[in-house]
């Protein structure tokens, strides 16, 4: 185990410095000036002071000067300075991290919650007019845009239960309102990964009941839910964790639209309105913190996997 | 039942997009007014009447501007893909089938392209490229670059053992011959079934970008676009969110079923 750690660790360093690299072309892209973009245009300067803002920015150095300052610079944890309030970026993206994790996290809750029982059923009870219904719930779920049913959602709940949604409640302060707060957006953001799941555990719970060994097991007498419990839901459930880590993408991107839609005050929205004042510290600094959650959270689902999957060999 | 459902899936996909093809390509006709035509005494009518879906707060009818909005929806999405397709197809192949330090090298590439959430990655693009119809469609493009080489690459290698490639090369065929000839056409199925998928993803990121005003721009109409319009009356004048909303939805759902039914019909492991 220690092994497999070490290694698969090991084998997310090039990533990180291409993710690194990324985020630091990514400002590269922009056209014009990086003295002009600090600047805005607003103000007028003399030659002289240009070159010296230019010193004091290092933009004078050669590119690949430049990245490895920026690397080092990341790496002491320095994510740079916003350009509109001129306070260090990093506090400001981590003291909005815990909004988006808990939507993150409410989101993935609903849509493990609806996917297992629905696909569970929809497999045994299949080709039923319920499985029927449940693969088409399943394709239109995957198939409405989050934002669009957030704002459904928004719609319908105001209207019908003169509910609206409560403005957002750190979960420190009150754990209920806060739950209150991200139930719809989370419900919202939920729905295509519930569908994904739900259809992805159907799949598999049939392929696992179509196998000999549960075949055997209904031959030597165990009961229905037995062979269930015991043979077929384990092994069509420890593959699902890997698709939970490929909607990790998806929730985490997610929360930017959603966050939107419900004026939750995440990091996607501090991006947003950062790439509008053109504030592009704070904007790669959102996108590298981004960038560094899904890979870790990704590795924490494959190392989970490794553990949970007796077949898989840590060598 | 269930081979009903299977073997109806891919043509009533493949209906929706029809339709909605046509839709898109005759809009100007079918359209009853010109999407941008502004009346101001007839803003925010409910649907129904001189009006099929009602009208926004311009007073211009949100019928026609469905209808044109499909066309930058689809274009988008159609190009998006087109670029991914090739270029992702082109990096797949040649990494899978040259193997060494072009498909390190190409695949590590991808992996990190792959480490940012898709969206994310679509909205940082358009951020600094700046918001355009053709910027969409490279941001998109780049985005969904990846999927289409780890289809390709896996396909390519699974391919590459084969005694039918050895033999082609014992005839003395060329890498390039080989490529085109013989793995090129088996990694159709793979890619065709990507190609759909791929599809209905783009179509989301587009509104979703126009929705957040980093794509299709105002007055231009756009599903994304016109559902943030629509946003400001929700409780006034739903109809505004709702119909652009009910148009991406069928779109992505008919490449979805298409995508499906196809994969269905070539793996049928995930029957």
């Amino acid at each position: 185990m220690q092994r497999y750690l070490a290694g698969r660790v090991f084998a997310l360093v090039p990533v990180l410095v291409g993710i690194l690299a990324a985020v630091f072309l990514l400002i590269r892209l922009i056209p014009g000036d990086a003295v002009q973009l600090f600047l805005g245009t607003q103000v007028e300067m003399t030659p002289e002071q240009m070159t010296e803002l230019r010193r004091f920015l290092g933009v004078d150095k050669p590119i690949w000067a430049q990245f490895l300052d920026y690397g080092s610079r990341i790496l002491r944890g320095e994510f740079g300075v916003s350009l509109r309030t001129a306070r260090p970026v990093l506090p400001d993206i981590l003291a909005r991290l815990p909004v988006s994790a808990e939507l993150a996290t409410l989101s993935l809750l609903i849509a493990v919650a609806l996917a297992l029982p629905l696909g569970i059923a929809s497999a045994v009870t299949r080709n039923s007019t319920f499985d029927v219904l449940t693969r088409i719930g399943g394709l239109l779920g995957l198939s409405i845009p989050n934002f669009w049913l957030g704002a459904m959602l928004i719609l319908f709940f105001s209207r019908y239960f003169h509910v609206s949604v409560g403005r957002y409640v750190p979960l420190t302060q009150d754990p209920l309102a806060t739950l209150r707060s991200l139930a719809l957006p989370a419900l919202a953001l939920g729905t295509a990964i519930a569908a994904i799941l739900m259809r992805y555990v159907r799949s598999a719970l049939l392929e696992v009941l179509s196998q000999e060994y549960v075949r055997t097991a209904h031959g030597k007498g165990l009961r229905r839910a037995a062979v269930m419990v015991r043979h077929a839901l384990p092994n069509a459930l420890i593959p699902v964790i890997t698709v939970v880590g490929f909607q990790l993408a998806y929730l985490l991107g997610g929360t930017v639209v959603i966050e939107e839609i419900f004026a939750l005050p995440g990091m996607g929205r501090l991006a947003l309105q950062a790439i509008f004042q053109r504030d592009y510290p704070v904007v790669q600094g959102v996108v590298l913190v981004v960038a560094l959650l899904f890979v870790l959270t990704n590795l924490l689902v494959d190392v989970l996997y490794a553990w949970l999957d007796p077949r898989i060999h840590y060598g | 039942m269930k081979r009903w459902v299977a073997n109806r899936v891919a043509p009533i996909g493949l209906v929706i997009i029809v339709f909605g093809i046509a839709a898109a390509v005759l809009a100007p006709v079918i359209a009853p007014y010109d999407a941008r035509r502004i009346v101001p005494q007839d803003a925010l009518r409910p649907p129904g009447g001189r009006y099929l879906f009602g009208t926004d707060g311009f007073g211009r009818d949100v019928f026609s501007r469905v209808l044109m909005g499909s066309r930058i929806s689809l274009v988008v999405a159609f190009l998006s893909v087109l670029i991914a397709l090739l270029l992702g197809t082109t990096l797949g192949l040649t990494a899978g089938f040259y193997g060494g330090w072009w498909d390190g090298l190409s695949m590590r590439v991808m992996d990190v392209v792959f480490a940012f959430p898709a969206i994310l990655l679509a909205i940082a693009l358009m951020a600094v490229l700046g918001a355009s119809v053709a910027n969409l469609i490279i941001a998109i493009g780049i985005v969904y670059t990846p999927q289409f080489a780890r289809v390709a690459r896996a396909a390519a290698l699974s391919i590459r053992g084969h005694e039918f490639i050895d033999a082609a090369r014992a005839l003395g065929l060329g890498n390039l011959r080989i490529l085109r000839r013989h793995i090129a056409p088996n990694v159709l199925a793979p890619i065709t079934v990507q190609v759909s998928l791929s599809l209905s993803l783009a179509i989301l990121s587009e509104s979703a970008l126009s929705f957040l005003g980093l794509g299709t721009q105002p007055p231009t109409p756009s599903w994304g676009n016109m559902l943030s319009e629509g946003r400001q009356f929700l409780e006034l004048a739903p109809w505004n969110a709702i119909f652009p909303g009910l148009a991406i939805m069928m779109a992505v759902l008919g490449f979805n079923l298409l995508g499906d039914g196809l994969r269905d019909l070539f793996d049928p492991r995930w029957r």
